[in-house]
């Protein structure tokens, strides 16, 4: 067991179905008890559910459909007298778009996978053919710890340790020489100071590295080893085997572990705070620009919008969360499908440590 | 036919090229790999060795400085918490999914499971906050903490366990049914017996979750620079990550100082968590090759 569990290899236990319930009791206390204990996520998830949609009613009165277009993050006039609209009281002038935070989180995740993906799979493949058995379980331990170091810490070393290294000389020479034409144009203009899309992108993607990784390389491992040694007996080399041989085997389950990490990375919350520039209200107009995500918004946020006596900044947060939570749900559901497709057991792998 | 060899030679070049290409690159993706989990280490000892004292263990936080006392055994006190409450529903959840579920209702509470756990931990953190600190009015409180992480780490103490259940050879339940053992004690003397070591793994991963954690404690634990009272409501802590977080971008130098030799803890912390699940992990191998 490692703390990045993966779902290739119970596979064959559970399609075995070593386990015949019929020899142990149903009526036993153990197995009530189990039962209760049995039901308590499944009345966690209605319960996040219920308050999150309780809380965000008013927020949704009163912003309406803007909400999902709108760019203003303005939480209006906490001194005036409040104002009714939509029988919901807000103070005077409050606007809020979820707009920005809704790109900035789909952004920032999509680019952390471009980088995440091919890095990943290149490492998996080194781990699980090339390396001697020592060697193997030596990566295995720094894909463990990488997994298990906490967002808060790559927040940290994001933010003052790579950040600032990038913004000085990396990002530069891009800025300077990116050509000004459509999409090589983002990379032109200010790097700031690290802090930024691109920066946190980047953490992003090392965090759901591990994710990827052990699940490709699981799954490499498993390829029936004749169908390989018979592209071998046809004079294929090892690149053209992995090709046209391990990577068809393999597909639908790396693109699941790629759609969890996708997740991941919509739902990481600590290390965008400390790294996105955590601005809020601006679509990012550059690569390096500062922005934030919904779940930053939120931690970030929820302090100040305590002060909001009518509510409804904190109304409106559980609203954000609650999109938070359908675009999370989604890709989930997305992964375990592709996941089930080759492992009958999948393991919770990827959620926030 | 001189031809035909040259243009096998020719392709077989290129195939050559093309497979060390690969094969290099991928190499390189393992280094980049490997690369961040050692710079972030040594990134930490860096910066928090040349000023660390062991007074900052001993000593409660004040203001931006002082030590973290009352976050180390803050850290411990939620720890053990969640490990108590998440690990004793998560380990019956495990139970019964591997023995006693079957069907429908048994694939809508694994799924149920499975939703929890990819629920982001700020939202569960807000949840926390608005039900338990607000909506009971609990206030910040090891109560409220404790139960917003435990909820985080159910999923996987459940999976663990029914998956570490689920591995137990069938001969062992078969010999033991023969010898006239009643399902009960087959469960406490024989299947939880040789599933032990999975699940104390799968423990060790939710202790892990909660020594790092820091979103849904922000809102729900809230933070006092005092030791953690032991009543479960209306009792504010401090904790590693909240020192981590809030230190890091302060204006003074020992805020700083403070914010990496929590790093520096929790690295310590995880790393020996880790260390004890792959000596158990290793030790259980051992037993498994001699009595095969």
């Amino acid at each position: 067991m490692s703390i990045v569990e993966t779902s290739a290899g119970d596979a064959k236990n559970d399609a075995e179905g070593r386990f015949q319930p019929h020899l142990l009791g149903r009526r036993t206390p153990i197995a009530i008890v189990s039962a209760i204990a049995t039901t308590v996520p499944a009345i966690a998830v209605i319960a996040v559910l219920l308050v999150l949609f309780s809380k965000a009613l008013p927020a949704i009165k009163y912003n309406g459909l803007h909400f999902l277009t709108s760019s203003a993050w303005n939480p209006g006039n906490f001194y005036a007298n409040p104002v009714v609209t939509n029988g919901v009281e807000h103070p005077i002038l409050a606007k809020y778009g979820v707009w920005p935070l809704l790109t900035g989180t789909l952004e920032s995740s999509v680019i952390a996978l471009i980088f995440a993906l091919p890095l990943s799979v290149g490492a998996a493949f080194i781990v699980a053919k090339k390396l001697p058995p020592r060697l193997r379980s030596l990566a295995g331990t720094f894909l463990e710890l990488l997994a298990g170091i906490p967002s808060v810490i790559f927040g940290l070393w994001g933010a003052l340790t790579l950040g600032p290294i990038l913004s000085k000389h990396i990002y530069p020479f891009f800025a300077h020489h990116a050509p000004n034409i459509i999409f090589f144009r983002l990379f032109r203009g200010n790097t700031g100071n690290g802090e930024g899309l691109l920066t946190s992108a980047l953490v992003l993607g090392i965090m759901v590295v591990p994710i990827i990784a052990s699940t490709t390389r699981d799954l490499i491992s498993a390829v029936p080893r004749l169908t390989e040694e018979g592209a071998a007996a046809l004079g294929f080399t090892e690149w053209e085997i992995t090709r046209k041989v391990t990577f068809p085997w393999i597909s639908a389950g790396v693109i699941g572990a790629t759609v969890l990490g996708f997740a991941r990375a919509l739902g990481e919350t600590m290390a965008v705070a400390m790294v996105s520039g955590a601005v809020l209200g601006t679509v990012p107009h550059t690569i390096y620009s500062t922005y934030s995500t919904i779940a930053a918004a939120i931690v970030t946020q929820l302090d100040s919008a305590l002060t909001d006596a009518t509510g409804l900044a904190v109304e409106t947060l559980a609203e954000a969360a609650l999109i938070l939570m359908a675009v999370t749900l989604l890709a989930n559901v997305a992964a375990r499908y592709l996941v089930k497709r080759v492992s009958s057991t999948s393991l919770p792998i990827g959620k926030g440590l | 036919m001189s031809y035909e060899i040259r243009d096998h030679k020719k392709r077989s070049a290129s195939r050559r090229i093309a497979n060390i290409v690969v094969l290099t690159l991928s190499s390189l993706a393992l280094l980049v790999v490997i690369a961040p989990s050692i710079w972030i280490v040594v990134q930490i000892l860096r910066e928090a060795l040349p000023h660390f004292s062991f007074s900052v263990l001993t000593k409660n936080g004040v203001g931006l400085g002082g030590g973290l006392r009352n976050e180390i055994v803050g850290t411990l006190v939620v720890s053990i918490g969640v490990v108590l409450l998440a690990g004793t529903i998560g380990i019956l959840s495990g139970i019964f999914l591997a023995q006693y579920a079957r069907g429908r209702l048994a694939s809508i509470l694994r799924a149920a499971s499975d939703i929890l756990a990819g629920i982001p931990s700020i939202v569960l953190g807000y949840v926390g906050y608005s039900a338990l600190v607000v909506g009971f009015h609990w206030g910040f409180s090891l109560g409220a903490g404790v139960i917003t992480l435990s909820v985080l780490v159910i999923p996987y103490i459940a999976k663990t366990t029914e998956v570490a259940l689920r591995q137990v050879p069938i001969n062992y339940i078969e010999g033991a049914e023969a010898l006239g053992f009643k399902p009960t004690r087959i469960l406490s003397r024989i299947t939880l017996k040789t599933a032990l070591p999975g699940i104390t793994t799968g423990l060790i991963v939710a202790m892990a979750i909660s020594v790092g954690e820091t979103a849904p404690l922000l809102y729900t634990a809230g933070y006092s620079q005092n030791l953690p009272k032991l009543t479960l409501t209306h009792s504010p802590l401090g904790y590693l990550t909240y020192a981590v977080w809030t230190f890091y971008n302060q204006p003074t130098k020992t805020a700083l100082q403070l914010s990496y030799d929590a790093a520096l803890v929790i690295m310590v912390l995880i790393l020996l968590l880790i260390g004890i699940s792959r000596i158990i992990v290793a030790q259980t191998q051992r037993h498994a090759e001699t009595s095969r």
